[in-house]
């Protein structure tokens, strides 16, 4: 049994389960140094652009968490993103509760509603488009929530008065959220890095590739899934919090919105969906384009947008598996070559 | 009492057919494409525009523009579907979501660069009167409006089950691979309905320009509205479609009558999760997917 499972396994893993190659060593130790010193060599514009892009890419591992690695495609996460801002926004404005403490309450907000959310759909056995819809329901339905309720603040939202004071997760300088942004971004990707290593994060895989061959060789899947799920909506709270302490105001119309659940799968789709760095890469990617056009066609109002978004219908067509895809096929492309005419396999 | 009753629900069965015909774009495309059109809002939006402009510049009366907008929208499909959506027809559904998604941003954009943000609408003349019947205000734009869904209904169901090309779309919508060994151009097929799908769309947004005013991003309002619809409905059924329009119509105006406005679209979503969790397959749909 566990033989035919450990096959299974290998089979539909395939190379994904292979070590870091030099080069890439290189590029993250360089990226990482960058990063690290960046508060002390560029400018405050410059900083704004880094942490958008590292708050992007931690958004992005967050799904890539549950969608990219147990194939559970969500197109709701905006709900949990939201719920995460508003739970440490309130409790700080209204019970002077420090947002390091809101955050872990965002968590656990966060993880209750996605339990709910992850129950109803998996034990009515929802997949792919239908999963979706569910979860993007369930973000507008927040957004009208919060756009309704007195006690959320309704449409005007949440803002928080600015106090320089670390304790209550505000730094002066960019560096703090620089370094803050580093922090969770290094964790959830070291996180995902050990989980595909782990049984759990191989049936993840497994049930992304074929859940009935799953389910047939003895995994739980609904446990699998739950467990993805709850652990992406929590991660995803936390950046909810990061958002709503950089910006110091949220409303129903910017965390709520399915435009937060796009950024968050861009990057992995351009990036590579399933693979531990693809999401890095890809919000490495698209947001300096966004910030390129938004400066460069600042005069014609939606021109950056139209830029953006033909930008993204190409990549999807051009490169279906990301970046990390294209690069694994011309390593594969290398390999198969044989080093010279004779050359036979295995001798 | 009752008379504010029986106009809500005059109006939601009108409001409703409009949003039947979108939805049946988005029903026809997931029937034989199994993707989910997230364009379709900015597609409506489009059809808007495109009538507005006819009327504003020539002066043509959007009923009479209607041929018109059917051929462009329906070569805007065509078009869309050869260029952008053919390359990633086995692609995963994330992949589909987010291209569909990428030319919603496209063409909501590509509204705003050339018309600017500022609202726009369509006054016609002897059509802003209601009728008034026992006391219930009929909108003349929404009764022709309803009128023409009606039409357009039978025109696809005839469209798609009494012609060569429709039977077509239908085998290549229950199985693809089958079409194709029997010499059906899939490609060209698939091309063909998603240009029926948009064409749809872009009627609606010509039926919905009278009634509302007209700006960039209008159609993503309608959107989640067609999935529901085209859910509920049962993906790929025209008269689910339509009778599953017709009902959301109703729910939403009765719970913009009892609850506000704002607190009526919660129910519409709640029926959506309720539908998808219980009856994926829809209204009249079998019981497996």
């Amino acid at each position: 049994m566990s033989n035919i499972t450990g096959d299974f396994l290998k089979r539909a893993v395939g190379r994904k389960n292979k070590g870091m190659s030099v080069p890439g060593i290189l590029l993250l130790t360089a990226a990482t140094v960058f990063v690290i010193i960046s508060p002390q060599i560029l400018s405050n514009y410059r900083l704004n652009l880094i942490i958008t892009i590292l708050r992007i890419a931690y958004l992005a591992q967050c799904w890539n968490l549950m969608s990219g690695y147990c194939g559970q495609f969500s197109f709701g996460h905006a709900a949990f993103f939201g719920i995460g801002a508003y739970t440490s926004s309130l409790l700080y404005t209204e019970l002077g509760v420090t947002p390091w403490i809101g955050m872990l309450a965002g968590m656990a907000a966060a993880g209750v509603i996605g339990s709910i959310i992850g129950v109803l759909s998996f034990v009515y056995n929802l997949k792919g488009d239908y999963f979706a819809l569910v979860t993007l329901a369930f973000a507008e339905i927040f957004r009208v929530i919060a756009r309704n309720t007195p006690f959320l603040k309704a449409a005007q939202g949440v803002s928080i008065t600015y106090k320089k004071d670390w304790t209550q997760m505000q730094f002066s300088g960019k560096a703090g959220f620089v370094y803050f942004g580093l922090i969770l971004l290094a964790l959830i990707t070291l996180f995902l890095y050990i989980l595909q290593r782990t049984r759990t994060g191989q049936y993840f895989i497994a049930i992304r590739e074929n859940e009935d061959a799953a389910r047939a060789l003895g995994i739980n899947t609904f446990r699998y899934k739950m467990t993805a799920l709850v652990l992406s909506a929590m991660f995803t709270a936390v950046a909810g919090t990061f958002y709503a302490q950089y910006y110091l105001h949220i409303d129903p119309e910017i965390v709520f919105i399915s435009e937060v659940s796009v950024d968050a799968i861009i990057p992995c789709i351009l990036g590579g969906v399933g693979t531990v760095f693809g999401p890095i890469i890809g919000a490495c990617i698209i947001e300096p384009v966004s910030e390129f056009t938004n400066v460069h066609f600042a005069s014609l109002p939606g021109m950056n947008m139209v830029t953006y978004g033909l930008i993204l219908v190409i990549v999807i067509i051009a490169l279906p598996n990301g970046v990390v895809g294209l690069a694994d096929r011309i390593r594969e492309k290398r390999a198969r070559r044989p080093l010279s005419p004779n050359a036979t396999e295995g001798v | 009492m009752a008379i504010p009753i029986l106009q809500s629900l005059f109006d939601g069965i009108l409001m409703g057919g409009v949003y039947a015909l979108a939805a049946l774009g988005v029903s026809l495309i997931f029937g034989v494409m199994k993707i989910t059109n997230f364009a379709h809002g900015a597609l409506i939006t489009v059809g808007m525009f495109v009538t507005y402009e006819l009327y504003a510049a020539l002066h043509v009366n959007p009923y009479v523009s209607l041929p018109i907008v059917i051929a462009f929208m329906f070569a805007l499909g065509f078009v869309i579907q050869r260029v952008t959506i053919n390359p990633i027809i086995n692609a995963p559904s994330h992949n589909q979501l987010l291209l569909t998604q990428g030319l919603s941003i496209v063409l909501e954009n590509l509204l705003l660069v050339m018309f600017t943000a500022n609202y726009k609408s369509i006054t016609l003349k002897g059509f802003d009167q209601a009728i008034n019947i026992g006391g219930i205000a009929i909108n003349k734009p929404k009764l022709i409006a309803f009128g023409i869904v009606v039409a357009a209904s039978f025109f696809v169901y005839i469209l798609l089950n009494r012609t060569d090309t429709g039977h077509a779309i239908s085998a290549t919508s229950v199985q693809r691979e089958g079409a194709t060994l029997m010499g059906i151009r899939v490609e060209r097929i698939n091309a063909i309905a998603f240009g029926i799908g948009v064409a749809c769309a872009g009627v609606a947004g010509t039926l919905l320009a009278p009634m509302q005013y007209i700006s960039p991003t209008v159609g993503e309002g309608f959107q989640l509205k067609c999935f529901i619809i085209a859910v509920f409905g049962g993906l790929g059924n025209i008269w689910g479609a339509v009778a599953a329009g017709l009902i959301i119509g109703v729910v939403e105006s009765m719970a913009s009558l009892a609850l506000g406005g704002s607190w009526s679209e919660m129910v519409i979503y709640l029926i959506f999760i309720l539908v998808l969790l219980f009856k994926p397959t829809g209204l009249f749909g079998r019981k497996t997917r």
